[in-house]
């Protein structure tokens, strides 16, 4: 499987109260989470962003709440892939569970900046810069997370076993 | 190799003898806990994976909290969706408006949670009841549902932090100060993946509601979970609420810690986190001169009487500054009614301060004191996120009950000892 789409560039910390502001939690249809997505950080990510695009982060992405609102709004609005040097526990788990494609990578966080275009190949973990000419290497998730997502998710997971 | 409290609790509900730092696991569930925001998306995904029925009608919670009572059309029809739900799957232990309670200020109180157990809540500062020597997190949605349907839950077992108090708080000094600092120290993600272990000869003076506070904002170091060693303090509180037989779990003398921090408490002055994030924290002598609109005392993290009560004693016979509006809100129905009884409304009234039913409402921008551009807020709450109570340009300031009321009364941020 691979992703493939221009980057959005973040910082340290992204909460997810800035990723789906609470204001808009009194629904979970997922196209209306997904029109405000990031909004309270950058007002121009729902109108520029393009299926298969990619959020690049640096430490500590989808801190704060347990909402799985949050990941549901980044993989509504068409983004295939966020990857960042670390994530908050509970968006890492709510993004498997839900099929939102996250890695980790120092490099990548570091070398990626905003407006390149980078494919990931989940498979082997490598990450491509097509803008800068480089390759990075991702953490491979472990056996027991590969089934997760290979089963579309937590649910269809256990409904397999 | 020995193990820590959360390590024990773990294997214990893995079926294990022992597990260690990393180990992927399937445990067993004691309680498993939503919310009218997170509720509605386990409950569509619980239909949609083929879930009839849950595994047992007894350990679940769906608490009506967040944006309730209703605050607009959607929100009532995700409380109705909850509501139906609760009544086709027979769960016992759905709260809603009338007795509700903000939902990790009712659990505790509802003898819901007891040391030893294993308890996941799709919400995050789940992490609470730590402060009763249980293992709780917070999870999403979906691993919400999955708990319901088969009472199990995947954890990677995390490593830890170990603290060790001593001393004795000193005046005007809480809980939600000692956390305050402790996230100052280490960072938002300085415990990300990891649990907050809390022992020492210092627990002794922390009451329950201290190390409810405490254990409530582990989530904003990054933790895990917190977790506090259990003593008599706990078990005195829990004598007339939880009637199971529970278990209290001691680290190890030879368990591994990735990090060990002395803290003494006589030295923790007040402390305000101030914007944007929980780790921006200062002493009370260094905050400077920060004018305020609005003061909420309330929340899952300091909602309890206790906190009512350090409000009360700080603002009885005060005024709240023109221009000022105190929000106070008791975190469940048995509070709000003790802390009438107490008297603590007429002072509270008599100040000029509002006081709400229980509800999460301001600490989350949702409904019952938003701010404008521009306006800031001191407040009891959890989190000081960009938008968190409001317009992208306000600003939140955290701060303890004493801190906050001492500033409703001042017009900015001041420490107690300044209107006393």
């Amino acid at each position: 499987m691979k992703a493939c789409g221009k980057v959005f560039k973040y910082q340290d910390n992204v909460d997810t109260d800035v990723i789906i502001p609470a204001r808009y939690l009194n629904t979970s249809d997922h196209g209306e989470l997904a029109a405000h997505c990031m909004e309270d950080i950058d007002k121009d990510f729902v109108s520029r962003v393009e299926p298969g695009d990619i959020i690049v982060a640096r430490y500590n992405f989808g801190c704060g709440s347990s909402r799985e609102h949050a990941p549901i709004a980044i993989k509504a609005s068409g983004v295939s892939c966020v990857i960042a040097k670390t994530f908050a526990r509970i968006f890492y788990r709510n993004a498997i569970n839900i099929g939102l494609a996250i890695l980790e990578c120092e490099e990548a966080s570091d070398k990626i900046d905003a407006g390149d275009k980078v494919e990931v190949d989940f498979d082997t973990g490598v990450i491509t810069n097509h803008t800068k000419n480089e390759t990075y290497q991702a953490e491979p998730f472990p056996e027991f997370i590969k089934e997760i997502i290979n089963a579309n998710g937590l649910l269809n997971s256990i409904k397999n076993r | 190799m020995g193990m820590t409290m959360t390590q024990k609790i773990l294997a214990a509900h893995a079926g294990l003898d022992s597990v260690s730092k990393g180990q992927l696991i399937k445990a067993k569930l004691d309680m498993v806990l939503g919310n009218d925001i997170t509720s509605p998306v386990a409950i569509n995904e619980f239909h949609k994976a083929g879930f009839t029925q849950v595994f047992d009608q007894n350990k679940i919670s769906l608490v009506m909290d967040h944006f309730t009572p209703n605050k607009d059309i959607k929100a009532a029809t995700q409380c109705k969706q909850c509501r139906t739900f609760a009544d086709d799957m027979g769960i016992v232990n759905f709260y809603d408006v009338g007795d509700m309670g903000v939902e990790h200020g009712l659990l505790p109180e509802k003898g819901l949670v007891g040391p030893g157990e294993l308890v996941i809540g799709a919400d995050s500062h789940t992490c609470t009841y730590g402060a009763l020597g249980a293992f709780s997190t917070g999870v999403g949605s979906t691993d919400m549902a999955a708990g319901m349907a088969t009472g199990e839950c995947w954890f990677k077992v995390p490593g830890a932090i170990k603290f060790n108090l001593t001393g004795k708080l000193g005046k005007h000094v809480s809980g939600k100060d000692v956390i305050l600092h402790i996230i100052g120290l280490i960072g938002v993600d300085g415990a990300l993946y990891k649990s907050m272990e809390f022992s020492g000869e210092g627990l002794s003076c922390l009451s329950i509601d201290d190390r409810l506070c405490m254990a409530n904002m582990a989530i904003e170091a990054g933790a895990k979970n917190g977790i506090f060693e259990v003593d008599e303090v706990v078990m005195d509180y829990i004598k007339d609420k939880v009637f199971r037989e529970v278990k209290s779990y001691k680290a190890d003398a030879d368990a591994e810690y990735d990090q060990t921090y002395d803290i003494n408490l006589s030295e923790i002055k007040p402390t305000v986190a101030f914007p944007h994030l929980p780790e921006n924290t200062r002493t009370i002598d260094n905050v400077g001169d920060v004018e305020i609109q609005q003061v909420v005392i309330g929340s899952c993290t300091n909602g309890r009487l206790s906190d009512m009560r350090i409000a009360a004693e700080i603002l009885k016979g005060k005024k709240v500054k023109k221009g000022v509006r105190a929000i106070i809100i008791p975190a469940t129905q048995k509070i709000y009614k003790e802390a009438m009884l107490n008297g603590y409304f007429e002072i509270f009234l008599d100040a000029g301060c509002v006081i709400s039913t229980p509800t999460c409402g301001p600490c989350l921008g949702g409904h019952m004191g938003i701010l404008a551009a521009g306006e800031r807020a001191v407040a009891t709450t959890n989190r000081n996120f960009v938008g968190r109570m409001g317009h992208p340009e306000s600003e939140v300031y955290l701060a303890s009950p004493a801190v906050a009321a001492a500033s409703a009364i001042a017009g900015k941020i001041v420490s107690p000892e300044e209107v006393l």
